[in-house]
């Protein structure tokens, strides 16, 4: 057994993954969806269509304005509605395309498949995962291509396909694995082939044996690939914490990418995609989201077109089972409560959990106690009290000073904080401050 | 006990020496106006003047880098006496304090969702923009309070900020720090204000506020010195062009128009000296003076606003009005 | 569908199922063995101290914050635990109106005056222990021998703490030939002179074992102050027996174990960080050592966790962790 490396801090919180064994269903398309031009980091896109223009399945309708900045396309056939701005996931309403179905659910012909897409030089294959609208699809949403294309003098050694899914509820990741486990291993050695790397780690939490197993009868011919078996362990699948398990590197701070120490991570719904994208010519417009919590009636795995709106997704799934609380949009830990159930499905929402009204904590909090309790449990090995402390009291310089930057938000300090204190939205809070500062210096 | 007082004198001759040698070795040589410059400030290190202290601001007055009236808080009598420090003449503008352009308050307005979590609007703008439907909504958590160095902000039961203009000293931080922008200074006797910032559309603003903004031009209309115009869908007041009339207020259908400290007293017209020629009359704006020619006019009660346009015009000095002594220095202005 | 408006918070949306009230409920169940063999070695009186202290500790709790217009949070159980904790370190003869007095001390000026829970620098109990210890010698150590309930024994032995025993014994006669440190197993049950909660190492150490299972207190303070005491009174032992009693003594009787796991390891007045931890235990151990050979008093434990509380900010502030990425790990 290969040896582990344990990242320091890190909480295991109950795991209730109570759709793990809900085979994906197909949602199917709705009448009307709304794809958000901007569903990733970077710029937004610059709508391609205007009210009244017909488009099919896998149209682009929204174009890359600079490097990081991916296509976005239709995601069902039928009419642009609208061009503007729209509610989105990130809580505020930004621009979007609203497309109203008319049932055909027709494929555009622009689609050019590859059949021989192993010889594909690199820079094809990069420049097909960019048109087809591929970002990482685990939450964060970065443009693939842009991480697929490290410069020159940062060579990488290993891409870590990120199988971890350590975000309670979450099962979308895990039935990928065990249904779309071809796909993820293609997409992966298209991967490792424009990296031009020669090894492959597949990292799963060992919460799913089944996913391991099948990953390893799957490999067993491919010498570059191996598959771990990782502790359970929040935020075991965050990037930083993911290569520090395994090639015990830590990427450096305020801004270190992975690339810095070698390594590239990529989420297995991306690689699925990028199989997909390359193999079929087929753009991202549908992913799988877990629509989960003790708030909806029968969670499952779904596979939804971009652009669906909550609400469907939560009437497929039985609708709510008690009066709601909060509607979260990816995983309890680190995903965005929504106000709206007309926000789009978008490119990086890997959950929707449903909270009941009388789950939903008070949050009453206490003065600290000193504990430690959030020191112990950073994976980034801040001092989480000392930072909220200068938050409340406007002390950004110390702040930075005491690295708030390089929170990753993961939400450990919360989780354990005894006193309940709202320590991920003070840090938030001050790194907002200090960018603004930042800007306006 | 002898060796016990020994040590210790030692001990005091030793450290006494080291003080003086300190003071002398390491004296920094300070401009003496700095010092007399920084005893005439406030020391309240607000930051209105753009300096992080007062003696920072101290240095770059005695510098020449900073004006003398620089010091908003101290207002004019600093000024004044910063001038008389520095051998030079201050300018002195009207004070200005900070006015919060929002109404709606929790009863009035609608919310988005339960919010929970810190109380301090920054941190809150960060969970989808605070829970007001409205974006131009003040939040009311306070986060203009925790900055202001004056207390001179207060969270009404309604859950909105209001300034006290008494205390207000217009240093501007909190106009700086409020993340929905919806702080402005004003001229303290321009007591008029267009209390809402929202952009949007007339129906949405109904959607979600009671006394917001609907852009329904009335007070543009009504607007004797054409001193509101629309910016978009918003009802704008220019504060230089405003005489203060308060013509616009009664008019304003949502109530988003307000003037702070208080209504407008209604006129009064002396008996004694009305000769009854009607020019009253003629300019009201409201025709709340009537009266027969060359008998002495009265003013309707109720319908008087207030805006005191009647006053200069009247050539017998015949119209004035009973001054409540709080805003005596506010009619001084107008 | 949407029948109720939506509740909104920042990340994360689930939490741990601590809270500072099962904390503070958890460290009173650890100390029930250590009040257990209090009253039973010293006899009711003991439980009396006990009571006195926690009803004048929460009276005072609740009567300050209503004073000084803050929320009345005594069902917080941290007036309960700070109650308990300064009736576990007065001796068992203590007149009813010191602990009241005591108990006062320790939440008004121990705690309440800096701001309440978690904003007071020292460790509160202590506050009022060294106080006491301060202004009312006498009351304060008058020790008696256990007398354990049913057991026959009448009460009110006058005697004197093992460690207080000791130091007479060098002072009189300049040597520790002579005396007799008694059987390891008296201070390992607790069958010694001394404060009600402090001479039973067992009850004290089933107590914070069950602390430690729950990940309430950590094996660094209480493993570095215990071992600093231990290294460094055997050195002197080795280096003269004569005049320096054996490490094992040291560390079974006085309050060592009561204030190594419960006092030194007060969350809200010791270091955040493990290696803070770790230097503030060792700094504990050198003090209460050069207190225990060096001082005037026989008994150094309170002042030294007092003395290293104070330096706890510093500490913190040098033990800092390096925040991840700061160094390289393996190089490549």
């Amino acid at each position: 057994m290969k040896r582990l490396y344990l990242f320091q801090g890190g909480i295991h919180p109950s795991e209730q993954k109570f759709s793990q064994n809900s085979p994906i269903e197909e949602l199917k398309a709705p009448d009307r969806v709304v794809v958000p031009l901007s569903q990733h980091i970077g710029a937004p896109c610059q709508a391609t269509v205007a009210p009244g223009d017909r488009v099919r399945k896998g149209d682009r309708v929204g174009q890359a304005t600079g490097f990081v900045s991916v296509n976005v396309h239709a995601s069902i056939s039928g009419m642009i509605r609208g061009v503007g701005l729209f509610p989105h996931p990130l809580g505020r309403p930004l621009p979007a395309v609203e497309i109203e179905s008319d049932g055909e659910d027709a494929w555009t012909d622009n689609l050019k498949p590859h059949e021989d897409y192993m010889d594909l030089p690199p820079e094809a294959l990069t420049e097909i995962i960019r048109d087809m609208g591929i970002v990482g699809m685990g939450g964060a949403a970065f443009p693939t291509h842009v991480k697929l294309s490290p410069p020159k003098e940062k060579p990488i050694d290993t891409l870590i396909i990120n199988g971890a899914e350590c975000e309670p509820y979450l099962t979308a990741d895990h039935r990928l694995m065990l249904e779309e486990a071809e796909n993820i291993i293609e997409g992966a050695r298209i991967a490792m082939r424009i990296l031009g790397v020669d090894r492959g780690v597949i990292a799963i939490e060992s919460n799913k044996p089944d996913a391991i197993d099948k990953m390893k009868g799957l490999i067993e011919d491919i010498p570059e690939l191996e598959v771990l078996a990782l502790k359970v362990r929040y935020p075991q699948g965050a990037e930083k914490q993911l290569i520090k398990t395994i090639l015990n590197r830590e990427v450096p701070f305020s801004g270190g990418l992975p690339m810095d120490v070698g390594a590239i991570v990529q989420n297995v719904g991306t690689l699925s995609a990028i199989y997909k994208a390359v193999r079929f010519a087929a753009p991202l417009i549908e992913r799988i989201t877990t629509v989960t919590g003790s708030g909806v009636r029968q969670p499952k795995n779904l596979r939804v077109r971009i652009g669906t709106p909550t609400k469907a997704l939560i009437e497929a799934c039985g609708g709510f089972s008690s009066e709601v609380g909060k509607v979260i949009m990816g995983g309890p830990m680190m995903g965005v409560s929504q106000y709206s159930l007309e926000v789009p499905v978008v490119k990086g929402t890997s959950g929707i959990v449903v909270q009941p009204f009388s789950e939903v904590e008070e949050g009453s909090a206490q003065p600290c106690i000193r504990c430690g309790s959030c020191v112990r449990a950073c994976p980034a090995r801040l001092m989480p009290t000392v930072l909220g402390v200068f938050a409340q009291l406007d002390m950004f310089e110390e702040a930075q000073r005491y690295d708030v930057m390089d929170c990753i938000e993961c939400g450990c300090c919360n989780y354990v904080c005894p006193a309940k204190i709202p320590l991920v939205q003070l840090l938030r809070y001050a790194k907002a401050e200090i960018l603004t500062r930042r800007k306006a210096a | 006990m002898w060796i016990a007082l020994f040590c210790l004198s030692g001990l005091g001759l030793v450290a006494s020496l080291g003080l003086g040698l300190a003071a002398k070795r390491f004296a920094v040589e300070v401009d003496p106006r700095v010092e007399e410059v920084e005893r005439v400030l406030p020391g309240v290190n607000d930051g209105g003047c753009g300096y992080p202290s007062c003696s920072q601001f101290a240095r770059a007055v005695v510098e020449g880098k900073a004006p003398v009236n620089g010091c908003v808080a101290g207002g004019e009598d600093t000024a004044l006496a910063l001038a008389e420090v520095m051998g030079v003449e201050a300018v002195i503008g009207e004070k200005r304090v900070a006015v919060v352009l929002c109404k709606g308050g929790r009863e009035e307005s609608k919310t988005k969702f339960t919010y929970r979590g810190v109380e301090n609007c920054k941190a809150a703008v960060l969970v989808s923009g605070g829970d007001k439907a409205c974006p131009y909504g003040c939040l009311g958590l306070g986060t203009c309070k925790r900055v202001c160095p004056f207390d001179a902000v207060v969270i009404s039961e309604d859950g909105l900020a209001v300034i006290d203009t008494q205390r207000c000293t217009g240093c501007g931080i909190c106009v700086k720090e409020c993340p929905k922008g919806i702080i402005q200074l004003v001229p303290i006797g321009k007591r008029v204000s267009i209390l809402c910032q929202s952009g949007e559309k007339g129906s949405e603003v109904r959607k979600k506020c009671d006394v917001g903004c609907i852009a329904c031009e009335t007070c543009v209309r009504v607007c004797p010195f054409d001193a509101i115009f629309m910016e978009g869908n918003l009802a704008v007041l220019d504060h230089e062009r405003c005489q203060v009339c308060g013509l616009c207020i009664p008019r304003c259908p949502t109530h988003t128009i307000e003037a702070r400290d208080g209504p407008f007293p209604p006129v009064e017209i002396m008996a004694d000296k009305c000769s009854g020629c009607g020019i009253c009359s003629m300019i009201c704006p409201v025709s709340a003076i009537e009266g027969d020619k060359k008998e002495v006019h009265r003013v309707l009660e109720g319908r008087c606003v207030g805006c005191l346009l009647c006053i200069d015009r009247c050539p017998k000095d015949a119209i004035g009005i009973e001054v409540p002594i709080n805003s005596a220095v506010e009619l001084a202005s107008r | 569908m949407e029948d109720r408006q939506l509740i909104l918070s920042s990340s994360p949306h689930i939490h741990g199922e601590e809270s500072i009230p099962r904390i503070m409920y958890t460290v009173v169940v650890a100390l029930i063995p250590a009040m257990f063999m209090g009253v039973y070695l010293f006899g009711f009186r003991a439980l009396a101290v006990i009571l006195i202290s926690v009803v004048a500790g929460m009276a005072t709790e609740a009567g300050t914050q209503r004073i000084l217009g803050r929320k009345v949070t005594i069902s917080d159980g941290s007036a309960l635990v700070t109650g308990i904790l300064l009736a576990l370190n007065l001796p068992p003869t203590v007149p009813w109106w010191l602990v009241v007095v005591g108990s006062a001390i320790a939440i008004a000026i121990g705690k309440q005056i800096y701001g309440g829970l978690g904003y007071n620098p020292f460790n509160p109990a202590l506050v009022a222990r060294v106080i006491l210890l301060i202004s009312f010698p006498v009351q304060m150590t008058n020790w008696v021998k256990p007398s354990p309930l049913f057991s026959g024994v009448a009460d009110a032995v006058t005697t004197a703490t093992p460690l207080g025993a000791m130091k007479t014994h060098l002072m009189v006669k300049g040597t520790l030939q002579g005396f007799s440190m008694g059987e390891f197993w008296n201070p390992f049950i607790g069958n010694i002179g001394g404060c009600i909660g402090e001479t039973s190492v067992i009850a004290l150490l089933i107590g914070a074992g069950f602390l430690l299972y729950r990940g309430y207190i950590t094996w660094h303070i209480p493993v570095t102050f215990v071992g600093t005491v231990f290294i460094l009174s055997g050195l002197f032992w080795l280096i003269d027996p004569d005049q320096y009693i054996n490490p094992i003594f040291h560390i079974l009787t006085g309050g060592l174990m009561l204030g190594a796991f419960y006092m030194a390891t007060d969350m809200v007045t010791s270091p955040i960080t493990n290696r803070g931890m770790m230097i503030f235990g060792a700094g504990c151990g050198v003090i209460t050592i050069i207190i225990r050979l060096f001082g005037g008093y026989p008994e150094g434990v309170s002042y030294s966790i007092l003395l290293m509380n104070a330096a706890t900010p510093l500490i913190d502030r040098y033990t800092r962790p390096t925040t991840f990425g700061w160094k390289e790990v393996s190089p490549r």
